[in-house]
């Protein structure tokens, strides 16, 4: 796509995220909200999947740090401003631990260890009584105040949820496109290309998931804060299930999949609501139609229409996914 | 005390045999297929419900009940899962395969839910549960017929994947597709015996672990992850690896729970998988398969 009109295309995105809640009633703008804070978990989690190639099945967990993280700091009388940070460090910190020993061996051993590691989480955060309230969960959460402009009501909510997604957006676009984010496209397209050229692809694979760790821990943050009560049902196995979801309908390693992913995966429920219980088993079942026809995600589509009316020269195809050397 | 341990032994043995059976089919779709299936806890909370279908529904005496579950098991989770999910999706690669299971696991946990009930459904029970007693330590009978059922099982398997013409082919296959389709293997039936295999033992599974606990559209979630975890902890590339693998988290698991912990009794998997990952990554009893990057 041309620089100018993917520029004028953002642009009109933003104006049109500006212009969505205005005259809506609070629990539009809540959905809304909500489809803006789990593209952050989705982006981050697309930075593992997407670009990094190895999967994560605990982006709750990490939402669940950094939710209470932010949520007892700020019952503590701390700024959000200066308790999410904490919380994200803690993402960062955590899942640099928890990678470490999983990305030594080849294989999707992360997929499991972060299995694992989503039920201590959620254990931790049911047992620990003391500390995290226990099933009854975190109760009266602030919202961040910033002087002039409070965002106790939801309008103004949404509008701060909307930087700090813009801010983390350009902060993930200035991380994929560094020599960084090169290196980890090199290292999804061909690894042992990579590796021969002498990325080190364990540690860049290993810096992508803290990363993207700790995406899941800003998303936490602004959700404490949205719903103003958290409790470990809501970070459960299903929910990262869910995000993982987001970033494959979305198109895994597309810059904007997890938005669209996440969109469809907020705003699917309401659709389909008339379905009341099926509606989880029509969305399995279509997930599955669509990495049979279209692998890519939803973003894969454009690409396959773009393709069939615009020619374009092919790589060879042996040469494009590298001569699968064993 | 001693009586104690060992109770708590041979329940976790009992436990431990069942996981083997299922971490066993998880490795062969892994060995044949290079398919890691995150529907497999899914496939083993699935055939319990056939056989309840087949004795409210169809009015089937036991014995057939369970018959048309183990059919209808091999049916859908053998056959219809290689044909449909993983054969169309196998070639976009892993991680989209990876995805495509996770989504099946809960296309089939939530049709469970809605269609049969959310609530958990008492399962008749194979084998005669009576309370026996060995060197003082009180164990059911279920438990050590559980054992020796699942024992039994992998005998027969290995004996068949080792002594019969099938099975050396089917390892044949395992090791190396392309080799074994020179030989005059017939590979995608090989393939596809693995998946009806891995079925079946998850039927198997199935069967003898609901009566101990209840017929739960739930239940998938943490027997899914054992039988991973069984089978990385004993060796993804062996048999007798994903045995060991099951039978030392049977029993680790039990004795958790009772002597050090029994609200983090879950956090143990997790902690076994970094230790073995840390330690010995190809497993208990696994070979190493060398680092392609």
């Amino acid at each position: 796509m041309a620089a100018w009109l993917r520029r004028i295309l953002i642009l009109a995105l933003i104006a049109l995220a500006i212009a969505a809640p205005l005259g809506q009633g609070n629990y539009i703008i809540y959905v809304l909200t909500s489809w803006l804070i789990f593209s952050i978990a989705a982006m981050g989690l697309n930075l593992t999947l997407g670009y990094a190639g190895q999967i994560s099945l605990a982006q709750a967990s990490f939402m669940a740090i950094g939710a209470y993280t932010t949520a007892l700091l700020t019952l503590a009388g701390w700024h959000w401003l200066a308790a999410m940070p904490l919380g994200v460090l803690a993402c960062f910190v955590i899942g640099f631990g928890l990678g470490y020993p999983a990305l030594r061996v080849k294989g999707h051993f992360l997929a499991f260890v972060t299995l694992a590691f989503n039920t201590l989480v959620f254990l931790v955060l049911r047992n620990e009584e003391w500390l995290t309230g226990g099933t009854y969960g975190l109760v009266g959460i602030p919202r961040p105040n910033l002087g002039l402009f409070s965002t106790m009501r939801s309008l103004p909510f949404y509008y701060f949820t909307l930087v700090v997604t813009i801010i983390a957006a350009l902060a993930m676009w200035g991380i994929v496109r560094s020599p960084w984010g090169r290196a980890f496209r090199a290292l999804r397209e061909n690894p042992i290309r990579a590796e021969s050229l002498g990325v080190d692809t364990r540690r860049i694979t290993l810096l992508a998931f803290a990363i993207g760790s700790m995406y899941g821990g800003l998303a936490g943050a602004l959700i404490a804060s949205l719903v103003q009560f958290i409790e470990p049902g809501s970070f459960g196995l299903a929910h990262s299930l869910r995000i993982l979801l987001m970033v494959a309908v979305g198109g895994a390693g597309y810059f904007f999949g997890p938005f669209l992913g996440a969109g469809v995966v907020i705003l699917l429920p309401e659709i389909l609501r008339f379905t009341e219980g099926y509606y989880l088993i029509i969305y399995a079942v279509l997930v599955i139609v669509m990495l049979i026809f279209v692998p890519t995600g939803m973003i894969g589509v454009w690409g396959r229409i773009r393709d069939r009316f615009i020619a374009r020269p092919v790589a060879r195809a042996d040469l494009q996914q590298g001569a699968q050397l064993k | 005390m001693m009586s104690q341990f060992l109770q708590v032994l041979l329940s976790g043995l009992a436990t431990g045999s069942i996981y083997a059976l299922v971490a066993i089919g998880f490795a062969l779709v892994w060995q044949a297929a290079q398919t890691i299936n995150f529907a497999q806890g899914e496939f083993v909370m699935l055939p319990a419900f056939l056989v309840l279908v087949g004795l409210n529904y169809f009015d089937l005496p036991l014995w057939g009940a369970l018959l048309f579950g183990l059919g209808m098991s091999v049916l859908i989770l053998g056959a219809a899962f290689k044909k449909l999910v993983v054969e169309p999706i196998l070639p976009h690669g892993g991680i989209t395969l990876v995805i495509a299971t996770i989504a099946l696991g809960i296309l089939i946990r939530e049709s469970v839910k809605e269609f049969y009930s959310a609530e958990g459904q008492p399962f008749p029970s194979v084998l005669p549960s009576d309370p026996i007693n060995i060197f003082g330590a009180v164990v059911s009978l279920q438990d050590i017929l559980n054992l020796l059922l699942s024992l039994g099982i992998v005998v027969l398997l290995t004996l068949f994947l080792n002594r019969t013409r099938t099975g050396r082919c089917m390892q044949a296959t395992a090791q190396n597709p392309a080799v074994a389709e020179i030989l005059g293997v017939d590979v995608k039936r090989m393939v596809l015996y693995t998946f009806l295999i891995n079925a079946a033992l998850a039927a198997l599974a199935s069967f003898l672990i609901t009566p101990v606990y209840l017929a739960k559209f739930s239940n998938g979630e943490t027997l899914g992850l054992i039988a991973f975890i069984a089978a990385i902890v004993g060796g993804f590339n062996q048999i007798r690896g994903a045995l060991v693998g099951g039978l030392l988290i049977g029993v680790l698991d039990n004795l958790v729970a009772t002597y050090v912990t029994a609200e983090y009794r879950a956090a143990l998997p997790l902690i076994l998988l970094i230790l073995i990952i840390l330690v010995r990554p190809q497993g208990i009893l696994g070979t190493p398969e060398g680092r392609a990057v």
